[in-house]
């Protein structure tokens, strides 16, 4: 073992875990943006509207990232005249776009499902509370559904964020150099193959329990006047 | 209508190799929580550790960077440390061995937590009863614990499955003929990537859907002694 070669190119590394950090954060953030919608069209009674959001999650969630990433990006160049006629295959053709796009769809997919039963679990009596003070519609989601099922299904988005970090490490098979590719790259360079594999799976979990803490602050930020109160008994 | 230029057979290939892989490393995962749940549970510190540090290391570590580490990485160590030793070796891993080990080493830690949850909520009593009955701890882990605990953890274990089925896409990065990599070769050879490539998401659909069937009725056949 000879670490001393993942020490010259460790910023590399380090600029391939920004890569990943940066994936991750991107995805989540419009993947977040569609989750709630999707949550909401879930919940409607209207077949029209529950249906498509149905299909949309069950697929994204019944069918590995990996075939999702390559027919996003390798199932583009099939429509390729087509794309270019609208002007489409500018995106279609960048692995950035395709890999987010996919990497968006999964989680919008996955948080979905979270906010779903985390509305659905947000007790009436808060609801019927709100509307005796005199709200309703989109008053009384914004106020008190919304904010309740977000603390509700904090625990469960925080997993969905951890593996979507991991998640991202797929995105290297098809050019882009986030962690994971950056070290097969460098791999094929120098043939240090356990070297950076070890090097960059530390990364991974350093990124990993740092983000299982942030979350666990959070939640301990928003619910913390929900927790049982540790009373300390006298001792005997 | 759908035409896949003589190529659906190949596909058809990949999907026995990929619920073969699948299997496998199920019962592998299976066979390794059982393992670190009991490290877990038991009274030994140096179990406790063994399992804590399973869990934790390959939970947060990407399956990619797990399986590239042991496809690629084990040889190379083995090599290196044989060389240092004076002897020229070299080392191949069959494909459909590495992916299924660490596809099972992988899920075994999901499926440690599971277990463990499933052996904690049987209620103390029952292993009390058993010994008083006097029957020795293999006979009460046996009959008692295990099939109870498979009970509870039926849920768990189900959705550790539908994840490592998917999870077996991955195996086609190194190299193993399973679905992904027929569809790959299938879709180079025809030029319709999309094709492809949507049919094979179909089938992991269909894996997924079967499964989910298959759950139901597995849960619903466990519970059937439960009254609500």
């Amino acid at each position: 073992m000879d670490f001393s070669i993942v020490w010259q190119y460790l910023p590399k590394l380090l600029e391939g875990a920004w890569i990943t950090l940066w994936i991750t954060v991107v995805s989540l953030a419009i993947g977040l943006a569609c989750a709630v919608p999707l949550a909401l069209a879930r919940l409607s009674k209207h077949p029209l509207i529950y249906s498509p959001a149905y299909l949309f999650v069950l697929y994204f969630r019944g069918t590995p990232l990996l075939v999702q990433i390559f027919l996003i990006y390798y199932g583009s160049g099939q429509f390729r005249h087509e794309l270019t006629d609208l002007g489409l295959w500018g995106f279609f053709r960048d692995p950035w776009f395709c890999g987010i796009l996919a990497l968006v769809l999964n989680t919008a997919a996955y948080s979905a499902e979270i906010f779903r039963g985390a509305i659905s679990a947000v007790p009436r009596n808060d609801i019927e509370a709100g509307r005796a003070c005199g709200m309703s519609g989109l008053l009384l989601f914004r106020r008190i559904t919304l904010p309740k099922a977000f603390r509700i299904g904090l625990p469960a988005y925080g997993n969905e964020v951890i593996f979507l970090l991991q998640a991202t490490s797929l995105v290297s098979t098809i050019t882009i150099l986030d962690l994971t590719g950056i070290s097969r790259q460098l791999i094929s360079k120098t043939f240090a193959v356990y070297e950076f594999y070890l090097t960059a799976a530390a990364m991974y979990l350093v990124m990993t329990y740092a983000l299982v803490y942030l979350f666990r602050v959070w939640e301990k930020r928003l619910s913390g006047h929900l927790q049982a109160r540790v009373v300390t008994e006298p001792r005997a | 209508m759908l035409d896949l230029h003589g190529y659906g057979w190949l596909l058809f290939d990949g999907l026995q190799l990929t619920i073969a892989v699948g299997l496998c490393a199920m019962v592998v995962a299976v066979l390794l929580g059982l393992l670190g749940s009991w490290g877990k549970l038991a009274d030994n510190w140096w179990a406790n550790a063994a399992a804590n540090i399973y869990t934790t290391v390959v939970r947060g570590v990407p399956e990619l960077i797990l399986l590239l580490l042991v496809y690629f990485g084990t040889p190379t160590l083995i090599q290196s440390i044989a060389t240092r030793m004076g002897y020229d070796i070299r080392v191949d891993i069959n494909p459909f061995i590495a992916g299924t080990i660490t596809i099972g080493f992988i899920y075994g830690a999901f499926a440690t937590e599971v277990l463990r949850g499933a052996f904690q909520s049987i209620p103390k009593g029952q292993a009390e009863a058993a010994r008083a009955i006097g029957m020795h701890r293999i006979k009460t882990f046996q009959r008692i614990l295990l099939p109870q605990a498979m009970r509870f953890a039926l849920p768990g274990l189900g959705n550790v499955w539908m994840v490592l089925i998917k999870a077996t896409a991955l195996i086609s990065i190194i190299q193993l003929d399973e679905l992904m990599r027929k569809t790959k070769i299938a879709s180079n050879a025809t030029h319709e990537p999309f094709t492809f490539y949507l049919l094979a998401s179909f089938i992991y659909l269909g894996i997924t859907l079967v499964s989910m069937m298959a759950q139901k009725r597995a849960e619903a056949w466990a519970n059937k002694g439960v009254t609500r």
